[in-house]
Formats: structure tokens, sequence, C-alpha cells
């Protein structure tokens, strides 16, 4: 469509790779670069020359989220031949999709297939002999994004969508039909009724959305963080998972103060290993921002391996990161088995509610088990693969967001006494976006419930 | 040659809703003008319901009215009960409507007709369009007369090839009884125009005297009564009105409805037209929602002239017996006897997807059309359409731009584009839930949307136009005056906004602040509010709107920015969807059929996909470019 707003996409595939870039194209692209990123010298991204390549931190919510390389191109001597800039950010696909996030959340609207492309000649940047090459493109980028959004929600998804949207536009019509022939239909003190079934709808949303993170998970992989003290072998367990020595290992503790992403397939799964700083109470500035790193990291984890000294007693620190990771998806590792024990199974089951697994990096045993245990907790746990209620595609998810908000605002419209007539704006706008999700427009719908539901008119 | 032949500039066929504006519209402007009826005894005829307004056509009646139409006034002369509908649910959805006195209004309409200078008024059949090369040239009427006229308006309602039917009775002719028009499709179809057949109905008028009230809930119209034309004096329209009843069906009627089912017409097949499913007969609403157990029944007068009373929500097409026998189950109208009875009529319309925005055929230069001709019912509707088909045939003569209402302007833009856009299976109806835009086209601020218009046109006079102008600057003022004065946290206030059921302030605010809340509002405020200046009603009750309702308006107002882009994005009318590549074939042909005038038309289309915009905008731009080279390279 023409809704010439600002578009971001993420450049880089989705399969991990050194680099990550988020494309952003449009008249809001700079605002939206100055409100989240912080250039050292803390440079004012309006007034900075064109084409230069600015380095930096990207902040969400006061946090740091990545160092990055921000490209800034003005229009017109860009792609689209609108202010366009390109964040360079580590290659993570966690990162990558954090920074997306966030610059959608500031302003700018998921890029449609072909998009960047599509203004690239509309604004005169393509040559005019490519037009058709374009028009084709966007067809069949369309389409193949249609195919692949539809083939992913058959099934269970496509129908809860369908549900939803069946009682919005009940609610809709009953509304409507009430404005339209208020002498034969009554919609007095509608709000009471409807706000129960907004709310059912607003949970039964919620639940999808909670899914989308099992969706990317199997797309993307399962975020896996490596924590633990100083020391007790994580960094040689990072190795010895991805078969090739990337963590640097000695025998010092604090070795790792820097987070480390690795990809691993496990089986049909993917694992995104992150290694990260051990962590205890330090006064080395360097150190506590890595010990600092890896909280968070293990807080935005969808897996905390917890890995346990055998050979050395339970402290302090341990209780930290227990409480760190009260309410993750954990695996206990208990390492160095192959010294003399001090720490037992039991021990840990006394600190934490679940069944450790024994180990050990240095002679390699243990790590079957390591692969079961995970396999079990995705497979037979809490997630089931059959059941196809998945979503996977962020445009879903978008969707599915806005679809809340809307719902959100009617509440509020609702809570706050509006007359009925308000609720079925917002009503509208939920029952659209989520009729993207299933790739249906909206045309006729409403009259045609209106009419086949509620006896009108004199 | 013995036949007449006269000239005019503009032909309108029809005299009903649609006519009358068209006429007036046409007339008004300075141009000669001659408006044909089968019976001048018919002008205006309200032939089914004796209402004017009602949900969203209320609005369809302010808007004609600010543009400088005539429908507004006349109902504002002759109506006998008003009522604001929907008066408890937001602004956007306040609806005007009316119980005319059917024969008052009729004459009244007659009367400025008749003193209106450059109308000319003919009682004759038109059986002929005159085109030549595309270009109307005039009409040719069934004795033989040749009309020439540089733009001709067609209303003709539901009069073409007119048939009554009610159980296996069945007369060709118009509502009423009234001769129908039959020779004039013949000619339209010659001229590559495509029609429909659709159908409606109406119900049975009953003798006031055969009817115990005494069973029936009494409604009363409002006690103050809001005009409906921003002309009227509102101390004028503060007169005695008339009741009307209320009373349901029972599941005795059902019965016998049901009993007779096969004895019905539309169910027998006797009846081809498409009916509308907003209006549907008795015997169609028993058989769709077979779980009710009662029906509402209207019991409205006709007019003050007469004991006949119309029998709301019971139209129908059942034979004579079955009507009288289901009425008589109906609580005060056992003993009832039928005056008229119900009957179903057909007609033909045309398919008017070949219009343009402007009600201007596609194909025939200079020929228009409006009204159920159109394929929409009401009256309201159709006389929203007569006014826009007769400014712009007018404007069509006299060479200047055509008026074109968009969705986000006016009710009236809505029901064009929708007309001209959507394929149409049944008679339309102007519905609220159909205007997108509706916080913004209220019926309260129609002048403030429609005057400048009506002005640029020529229909408004520029004392009104002064008046909506004074009126916007007025209500602008006093919201920023608001904005700014800030109220404490004292006492005083604390104890007002107690006793209002309103939540005390943690800290100051504004007045603003205070009037956006629910249960308080500019008027209830005044107290703190030292330098208020007394403004008239119209301007507060604006005032009130704009701010309680900022954060919606504000929204649907960058709504309509988005849909403005699109729609402002012109598409070539020379343009050939065959040589657009990348179309499907679907979008191709609905594209072909439809020839939208913009992006934002076609976008409407169904079976047009997102994708098949992006690629139309391409092939646009490239066809632009094309036709800027090849008339630069001429200029060299």
């Amino acid at each position: 469509m023409l809704e010439k707003e600002t578009i971001a996409a993420i450049s880089t595939g989705m399969a991990s790779s050194g680099i990550g870039i988020v494309r952003i194209s449009g008249k809001d692209t700079v605002n939206i670069i100055s409100k989240i990123f912080v250039p050292e010298k803390n440079k004012d991204m309006r007034k900075v020359a064109s084409h230069t390549v600015h380095y930096g931190n990207i902040i969400d919510d006061g946090h740091i989220v990545d160092e990055v390389l921000v490209i800034i191109m003005r229009a017109p001597h860009t792609y689209t031949r609108e202010d366009v800039v390109e964040i360079d950010c580590h290659g993570g696909i966690f990162v990558v999709r954090k920074i997306f996030d966030i610059v959608l959340k500031n302003g700018a609207r998921c890029a449609e297939p072909g998009e960047f492309t599509k203004w690239a000649f509309l604004n005169g940047r393509i040559d005019l002999s490519q037009a058709e090459a374009v028009a084709d493109i966007i067809n069949a980028k369309s389409s193949i994004a249609l195919e692949q959004s539809v083939s992913q929600l058959k099934g269970k998804m496509r129908d809860i969508i369908i549900r939803q949207r069946e009682k919005i536009i009940y609610h809709i019509a009953y509304i409507e039909a009430a404005l339209d022939d208020p002498e034969h239909i009554n919609v007095e003190n509608y709000g009471e009724e409807l706000i129960i079934d907004v709310d059912n709808i607003l949970k039964d949303i919620e639940i999808l959305l909670k899914t989308s993170e099992n969706g990317r998970m199997i797309k993307e992989g399962i975020k896996t963080v490596i924590l633990g003290k100083p020391n007790v072998g994580k960094s040689s367990l990072m190795n010895m998972l991805l078969g090739e020595d990337r963590a640097i290992v000695t025998d010092i503790a604090g070795t790792t103060r820097d987070t480390l992403e690795e990809s691993l397939r496990l089986s049909e799964l993917q694992l995104n290993i992150i290694d990260t700083a051990g962590i205890r109470k330090t006064e080395d500035v360097v150190e506590k921002i890595g010990v600092e790193r890896s909280i968070n990291m293990a807080k935005e984890a969808d897996l905390v391996i917890y890995v346990v000294d055998a050979s050395v007693p339970i402290d302090e620190n341990d209780k930290e990161i227990i409480k760190i990771i009260s309410d993750k998806k954990c695996i206990v590792l208990l390492n160095k088995t192959d010294l003399e024990c001090i720490v037992n199974t039991e021990d840990i089951k006394n600190i934490i509610d679940t069944e450790p697994l024994e180990i050990s990096v240095k002679n390699n045993t243990g790590m079957d088990l390591f692969e079961k245990r995970v396999r079990e907790m995705f497979y037979e746990g809490r997630i089931s693969f059959d059941e196809e209620i998945y979503v996977t595609n962020l445009r879903h998810k978008e969707a599915l967001k806005e679809a809340c908000e809307s719902l959100m605002l009617v509440k509020e419209s609702i809570m706050s006494g509006l007359p009925e007539d308000f609720y079925s704006i917002d009503l509208m706008n939920a029952y659209e976006v989520l009729g993207k999700i299933i790739g249906e427009a909206v045309e006729d719908d409403l009259v045609n419930e209106i009419f086949s539901k509620f006896c009108m008119g004199k | 040659m013995p036949n007449i032949c006269e000239e005019y500039d503009v032909v309108v066929v029809g005299a009903g809703h649609a006519g009358c504006e068209a006429a007036l519209a046409g007339a008004r402007l300075g141009l000669d003008t001659i408006m044909f009826t089968v019976s001048v005894d018919s002008i205006a005829l309200m032939p089914c319901n004796p209402n004017i307004g009602g949900s969203s056509k209320g609005h369809l009646v302010r808007e004609i009215d600010a543009l400088g139409g005539e429908m507004g006034k006349n109902i504002d002369k002759t109506f006998i009960q008003s009522k604001m509908l929907n008066s408890s649910k937001g602004p956007a959805v306040h609806s005007l409507r009316a119980q005319a006195d059917k024969q008052a209004y009729t004459r009244s309409m007659r009367n400025v007709l008749e003193n209106t200078e450059h109308l000319t008024i003919r009682q004759a059949e038109v059986s002929e369009i005159i085109v030549e090369e595309g270009i109307i040239k005039g009409v040719k009427t069934f004795s033989g007369a040749i009309y020439h006229a540089k733009a001709v308006v067609l209303c003709t309602g539901t009069y073409l090839r007119a048939k009554c039917i009610y159980g296996d009775v069945s007369n060709y002719t118009g509502p009423n009884g009234l001769q129908a028009a039959n020779h004039l499709t013949e000619s339209l179809k010659a001229n590559g125009i495509e029609m429909f057949r659709f159908k409606t109905g109406t119900p049975a008028r009953v003798d006031k005297r055969s009817i115990d009230f005494s069973k029936m809930e009494e409604q009363f119209g409002d006690e103050t009564v809001v005009p409906f034309s921003f002309s009227t004096n509102p101390e004028d329209v503060q007169k005695e009105q008339v009741s009307c009843y209320l009373t349901y069906t029972n599941e005795e009627t059902h019965k016998i409805i049901r009993e007779n089912l096969d004895r019905s017409p539309l169910f027998s097949g006797a009846i081809e037209g498409t009916g509308p499913r907003y209006c549907p007969s008795i015997e169609d609403k028993v058989v769709k929602f077979a779980d009710k157990t009662r029906h509402q029944v209207f019991v409205e007068p006709e007019g003050l002239y007469t004991n006949e009373m119309y029998l709301g929500g019971m139209s129908s097409s059942l034979p004579e017996d079955v009507q009288y026998a289901m009425y008589r189950t109906v609580k005060g109208l056992e003993n009832v006897k039928i005056v008229r009875n119900a009957y179903a009529i057909e007609y033909d319309c045309i398919n008017p997807m070949q219009l343009k925005s402007t009600l201007e055929f596609k194909t025939i230069k200079g020929l228009f059309s409006g009204g159920q001709f159109n394929g929409s019912s009401g009256y309201e509707e159709a006389a929203a359409q007569g006014i826009i088909a007769g400014i712009n045939a007018a404007m069509y003569v006299l060479g200047r731009e055509q008026v074109v209402l968009d969705r986000s302007q006016a009710y009236i833009g809505v029901l064009i584009d929708d007309l001209v856009t959507k394929e149409n299976h049944e008679p339309y109806r102007m519905m609220t839930s159909r205007a997108e835009y509706r916080l913004l086209l209220r019926q309260d601020n129609a002048d403030i949307r429609m005057r400048k218009i009506g002005y640029q046109v020529g229909l408004v006079s520029k004392d009104d136009y002064d008046k909506v102008c004074e009126k916007e600057k007025m209500i602008e003022q006093e919201i920023k005056r608001l904005n700014n004065i800030t109220i404490g946290a004292v006492n005083e206030v604390q104890d007002f906004l107690v006793a209002h059921d309103s939540t005390p302030l943690k800290t100051g605010t504004t007045l603003a602040e205070l009037i956006r809340r629910p249960e308080l509002s500019y008027e209830l405020l005044e107290e703190f509010d030292k330098d208020r200046q007394k403004l008239p009603d119209d301007v507060v009750e604006q005032v009130n709107i704009h701010i309680k309702y900022e954060g919606y308006i504000t929204r649907q107002q960058k709504q309509v920015e988005q849909y403005k882009k699109l729609e402002n994005k012109k598409i070539d009318e020379s343009i050939d969807y065959n040589d657009v590549k990348s179309l499907r074939n679907e979008a191709r042909q609905k594209l072909m059929s439809v020839r939208p005038s913009s992006i934002g038309q076609a976008s409407r289309i169904s079976g047009v996909t997102p994708a098949d915009i992006s690629v139309l905008l391409i092939y646009i731009e490239q066809f632009n470019h094309e036709k800027y080279v090849s008339t630069h390279n001429q200029d060299d």
C-alpha cells in the first residue's frame, strides 16, 4: 500500500551469522535512531553528516542492548531516496531481533515484502526499465510470504484466530445493528457483557503471543545461557559442546569477561549457546560489567545451564545465581565429578528444585544425559510440537500485539463510561489486524454479519 | 415536423426525492432546467414509510441541507413528530428522524419547485435518451416530443418497468398504482447500459378508526425539537406533535404466515428481483429469524389530513386474505380495516458501477443519474445522489470542475463511493457502520463540513457561508481559551467534583481537562470560568464534543490522512489494464470493470489485493513518466 511511513526490516538472514543488519527507511528514520542510539561522545544524530558511520550503543529503557555501528544516509542519495539508517550489530539472532523490536517500538513499521525496492522505484531510484521486474519481485515475495504464513497457520492457530474474530464481529454487529435500528435493538449497558468477552479474547490472544516465544525457538534456536560461578568450567563446557576451542579457557577465575554466543545443533533442535562471565562479587570494574551482563543474559534466556563445581562448596554466590534463575527453565550440571566431590546431587536438590546431572567436561562424561534432558524439556515438557500453535512469524506477532492494544482500548472505553458506539471503533481495528494474520480482508463482513444475525428494519 | 422540439440546459427525468434535488440544483444555478414526471401530483411522493431521517439517513439530510438542498427545509415545514435517535450514545450516531405529513410534504415541495426560476415541470413519460458519439443530446418522450439538452439526469426511482405484486396478483404499475415507465429501459440497454432488477416492499395502510390504541404503547416525539435544516429557526419547529404506537406480532401471526408461505410470490418464485436485507418483509423475518417469538410493529400516522396509518415492520407480498388474517392477530389490530394492501414492487435499475464518482456515466458524456435508479433505497439516499447528480450536471454544462465528496468528507461520499465501487446485489441503504470516519462525519457538524462546498458551487448564499466561518472561529477560540484556564485543587473545586461524582484533583489542571470527564461538561463548569462569554448553543455543542472526544477525533484524523494519500493518487482514464503485466487475472478484470479514478478507490474493490495495488502503483509511475516524456518530446 501507499502508506508512506517509516519502514524497517532485518536485512540479514535469520540464520546465525557474524553480523546482523537492521535497516530503516523513511521520514522518521533519523528521529528513531536518535531515540534508541547513544553514539560515543553523545553526538546529535540529527546533525551528523550524511554517509557517515558512528559507533555507540543501542539503548532500550535505559539498558544497553548491544554495541553497534550506525550508518546514516540522508535522502536523496540512498537506495530508497529517503533517509536510510543501517544498524550493524552483533550477529546473534536475539540481538538483531531485539534491536528490530526496539526500532518498531519507536515508530517504524515492519516492511512489506519487497517494500524497500518498491520505494526505491517509486522514488525514482531504480530505472524505469526495471519496473516490471520490481513488480514481479513484489508479487512473488508477497505470494511466498503469504504461502508461508498460510501454511504456518493451518490447524489450531488459524482456528483460534477465526474463533476470536467471530466473537469480535458478533459484538460489533450487535452494537452497529442497535445504532442503525435503535428502536428494534437495545444496546444499553452492553459494556458490562462485552468486557467479559473482551477479557476472554485477550486471554486467548495473549496465550498465542506467549507461544510466539516457542515458535521463535523452533525457528531461530533456543537461547541458552551458561551460568555459574567463575572457574566452574563454563567455557570448557561451551568448547566441548561446540567441538572446538571457541572460548578461552584458563585456570584463572574470571577469564571470561564478556559474553560469547555460538550456535549448536542438537539433533533437530538448535541451541544458541551463550557463555558468560562467572558470577561473583567483585571489585574489578571490567569483571563487574561482565557479571552484570551475565545476569541480564540469564534473565532473557529460554534455558539456563547452571554449572556447579562439585569440588567446591556451595556459597553465597551460588545462592545469588539461584535467585536470578528462580523462574527460568534450568538444567543444573554438576561438573568436575572426576575430582573429589564436596557437593552431591542431594545438596543441589536442597537449594534448587531440579535433579542435577553429573558430568565431567574434562573426561567428556554425562553429555548424553545433557542432550536427553534438553530434548525432554522441549518435547515432552511444556511444549508439544503436534499442536502447531506457534507464532513464528514476526508479522503475526506484531498483528497479535496490535489486536491486544485495540482490545485494551475497548476496555478502557467501557471503563471510562464512553457510549457504546466508541467500542466498535477499536473492536473493528482488532478484527482487521487479526484478519491480516489469516490473510482475510474485511470487505463486507460487518454488513453481512449484521443482516444475518440481527433482525432489522421496518 | 408536427412534434414538439425544445432546448434546455438540463433535463431531469423523474420528480421523486432525487429528481427534485437535481432539478432545483440545476435551476438555482441559473440553468434552464426541465423536470419530467409521469404525474405532477406525485412530486416528492413518499410511497413507503412516512419518515424522513433516521440513523445515518438523518446525517444525509443534514448534508444535503448544508450543500443547499431542499429536503431538510421541507421536512421542517411539514413534520408532525420528531425525535433525535441514539441521543444517549456518542455524538457521531445521534440522528434526527421525523414523521412527515405526507401530503403536506409533497405539496410544500411542489410549491418550492413551481416557484423556482428557470425550472419547468412537465408531465410526460420519457421513453428514450438521445446519444450521439458517446455524448448525451437530450431525451424523447413517449408522445414523440424531443427535448434537446446539454445534460440529462435520470432519477426514475422505482418506475422503470415497475410491477406491484401481492399473492398471485400483479399489476404493471409504479408505487401507489401510478403509471409505470415501460419504455426507457430498452433505450438504455440499446446504449450499452447494464440493468439490474431490484425489489422492495411496503406494508399495508389501515384505518385509524379500526385500531385499538389502548392495547399499544404510545410513543411521543422529543420535548424539544431540533430542526433538520441549518437555516430553520429552532423556535419555528416547537409545535404540537402526534404520537406513534408500538405493538407486536405473536406466535399466532407467525403461524398464519408460515402456513401460507407457499402463496407468497417471494417464495413461489413469481418475484425475480433482489430485495433488501435491512428491510425484510414480515414473511422474511419469520422464516429467517424463526426463533423470535415476536416482532415489533410501529403504527405511524400518514399525515394530519387522513385516517390512514402505516404498519411499520410488516411489509408483505402475501395475498390479501392472508394479510387480513395476519394483521388481525396483532394486539390492537383485531378489527383492523385495510385501506391499501401491502405489496412488493419490482423495478429496473442500473448497475451503478457504470458511474463515475460524479454520478456521470463512464461511457456517455453528460448523462448523470441518481436515486433508486442507481440501486439505492430510501428517500434520503435518493435526495443525496440527486443533489450531487444535479450539481455535477450543472457543472458539466457550465464547464466547471465536478464535485466529488470523498469518504472522509460526508456520508454522501460514502454512499456514492460504495455504489460506484462495490458490487451491490440489493437496494443499498445507508448505515452508520459503513462510514469508517463517522466520528468526523457527525450530523452536528454537517454545516462545517459542507457549507463551503455548497457556497463554491453556488447553492449556498454568502451570508450562510459567512455564518459557518464565524461559528468555526468561535469554536476554535473557545477551545484554545479553555485549554489555557488552569484550575487549582482548591476546596470549592474539590467539593464541586465530589458533588458531581467526579474524582477530586491531585494537582492543578485545565478547564478543558475537566470538561473531558464524562460526568462533567462545558455547561456544568461555568462557575469556575469567570471570563466566559455567552456563546450560541451550537458553538457550545461543538466545544464539548471536540474536547470530550479529542483523542478519538485525532486518531480518525490521522487515519484520514493516510486515506487521502491513496485517494490523491489518481489513475489516468486512458490506462489499459491489459498492459499491467504482473496483475493477477481476477484483479485485472475487476479493475477493468470498475475503472477506479484513484488508487484509493482501486484498493476498495473486492478481489484487489495490496500486492496488486503495489503493482499498479509501479505501473502508473511508469505510465505517467512515459506520458511526460512523450509530451516533452513533442514540445521539442
